[in-house]
């Protein structure tokens, strides 16, 4: 009897164990084969880099999206990455211990607080501050809904991201060749750059893929705040109309307008494409850099 | 180079160093302050106990009841779906495949994917399988969907404290003639019961805290759902749709609506705290 259970639950188990793999392949093959009605009817380069987007008259250019994203991205990485490898460095090599017990559970809660609360605030205090005191001080006019609103709100929300590995990595180079370092003369900070950073190089590198495709895919933050024109911008303070929020925002009214729920499909598929090679990437290294660690 | 110099870049660097930890740190601060600074003048004890009078869009009386107890069920939901999930895939893991086997390699691969999927494509998603079996927006497909979410992110805590129990452990079970069942729910789940604990608070606050998945999947209304194949109104997709108004007062009840998720969030934090010191005592180390 007691075997018997044994029995049905290791297959129950083994059954649900098929359905990460799954869910990965459903989604590929779902947004693919939704995606294949407006393949059939264009191509896919001129799909990507057409500028126009005019859903009515059937033309569907992503390339104002795609260049938002990319832009939003670019600064919120700009921002973020320094920041949160000198925070990371500060709480592995330098902190005391009451400072690290106290800022640990506060990066846990910046990676809790959801995205739209992330929007409120921005919407708040950031899109302002970009507006009437940025835009003016470098003699632009912006409305504040900006590229610049949107990668400073989203550099704070991969803080928690680049940190945490980063961390990992840290932790993982072993205290015998710091100590080595050390002993032969070198300052704390020299033993950090010559040594933590050069064998964690790896890791970093793989810490700042994975924020950076956390800010890639990011949707409701940046919505709110980055403006929302279907225009390729040419300054941080020009708005911007990224990818994610373009699928958010016309899921009401793409069921109206013949090809829009396939072009909206492709544009996730998209997203799905490059946030899997660049997590696939970071794995990557990851892995390696472990092994070589141990 | 000089000691002098060498000790001025030491100094730069730290300054450097301490002023990213403020930044980082200050700005929590600064979000949840402003959040509830804000809210403050619309902050009502009826935001919690009505539903919307008037619309969400224009109406200035009632409360946000409709998503509170919208989100709490889809919630709650897709947090239940998670664990019928991803407690077995993680035991199988553990128990009954060897850590280097191709299906473990694989599925420890496939959660990773799944974790790094912006939510947005898991709407999206959610809205194939919703057209291709004629479901409409309901509770159920965002339960559906949401849970699917919060899969990845569940498995993988809970692989990590389950990864951590001593094989010594596992193999005095099996020496008393336990059946690897009885080994997994009676000693795995009894030691990682803290770990599984926060693995499923985790999921809970993103699961509740999550619109891009939901805006597809669950729709919005201003009633209460009876029925999981009614709509039900969620607090994200309250917040955006508040702020989206041009009426400075429904605005403002948006700040309301965020500072309360903003607190749910540091409830459920705060919960999972304690309960790991609470339960960590029943623990054999």
């Amino acid at each position: 009897m007691r075997h018997l259970k044994d029995l049905i639950a290791r297959r129950a188990m083994f059954l649900l164990t098929a359905v990460p793999g799954f869910l990965v392949l459903s989604m590929l093959f779902g947004l693919l084969q939704k995606s294949r009605a407006i393949l059939a009817l264009k191509s896919f380069s001129g799909l990507l880099f057409g500028s126009g987007w005019h859903p009515l008259k059937g033309e569907f250019g992503f390339l104002p999206f795609l260049m938002g994203t990319l832009w939003v991205t670019l600064v919120a990485m700009v921002l973020a990455v320094p920041i949160s490898l000198l925070t990371a460095v500060y709480l592995s090599e330098y902190a005391p211990k009451f400072i690290r017990e106290f800022t640990k559970p506060v990066i846990d809660l910046l990676a809790g607080i959801p995205s739209v609360v992330y929007g409120v605030w921005g919407v708040l205090m950031i899109v302002p501050f970009v507006g009437k005191v940025l835009a003016p001080l470098f003699g632009v006019y912006s409305s504040g809904y900006s590229v610049l609103s949107g990668g400073i709100v989203l550099a704070i929300m991969v803080f928690p991201t680049i940190i945490h590995v980063a961390l990992e990595v840290f932790s993982s180079v072993s205290h015998e060749l710091r100590e080595t370092s050390l002993s032969l003369g070198a300052t704390k900070w020299e033993t950090v750059k010559y040594v933590v950073l050069r064998k964690g190089l790896q890791g970093i590198i793989a810490a700042v893929v994975l924020g950076l495709s956390r800010a890639f895919g990011e949707t409701m933050a940046v919505l709110m705040v980055v403006g929302n024109v279907a225009k390729i911008p040419k300054s941080v303070f020009d708005p911007a109309y990224p990818l994610p929020a373009l699928i958010a925002n016309n899921y009401g009214e793409m069921m109206s307008v013949p090809l829009y729920d396939s072009a909206l499909m492709l544009a996730a598929l998209v997203l799905l494409l490059v946030v899997l090679v660049f997590n696939l990437g970071a794995r990557f290294v990851l892995m390696k850099a472990e092994r070589r660690a141990e | 180079m000089t000691l002098n110099k060498r000790k001025t870049e030491e100094r730069i660097f730290k300054f450097l160093m301490m002023a990213s930890t403020v930044i980082v740190t200050g700005s929590l601060l600064v979000i949840i302050g402003t959040i509830v600074v804000k809210s403050l003048p619309a902050l009502r004890l009826t935001m919690l106990t009505q539903t919307p009078k008037g619309g969400y869009y224009l109406g200035k009386e009632g409360g946000i009841l409709n998503a509170i107890v919208g989100s709490l069920y889809l919630a709650s939901g897709a947090t239940l779906l998670a664990v019928l999930v991803s407690l077995p895939i993680v035991l199988y893991l553990n128990l009954y495949t060897k850590k280097a086997s191709a299906l473990a390699t694989f599925t420890r691969f496939s959660l990773d994917v799944l974790w790094g999927i912006p939510s947005i494509v898991y709407g999206a998603f959610g809205f194939i399988v919703m057209m291709t079996l004629g479901l409409r927006a309901s509770l159920l497909a965002g339960i559906f969907i949401v849970g699917l979410l919060e899969l990845p992110i569940m498995a993988r805590a809970m692989d990590e404290v389950i990864r951590l129990i001593p094989q010594a452990l596992i193999d005095a079970s099996y020496s008393l003639g336990a059946t690897k069942l009885e080994t997994a729910l009676k000693v795995i789940v009894k030691q990682s019961l803290p770990g599984i604990l926060t693995a499923v608070l985790i999921a809970f606050g993103r699961g509740i805290g999550d619109a891009a998945s939901v805006i597809f999947t669950a729709g919005f209304t201003d009633s209460i759902p009876t029925s999981l194949l009614q709509p039900a109104a969620t607090l994200p997709l309250a917040i955006f749709y508040q702020l989206g108004s041009p009426l400075l007062e429904v605005q403002q009840r948006a700040y309301a609506s965020a500072a309360i998720l903003t607190l749910i969030i540091l409830a459920i934090s705060l919960i999972s705290r304690v309960l790991i010191k609470k339960f960590t005592r029943h623990t054999i180390r």
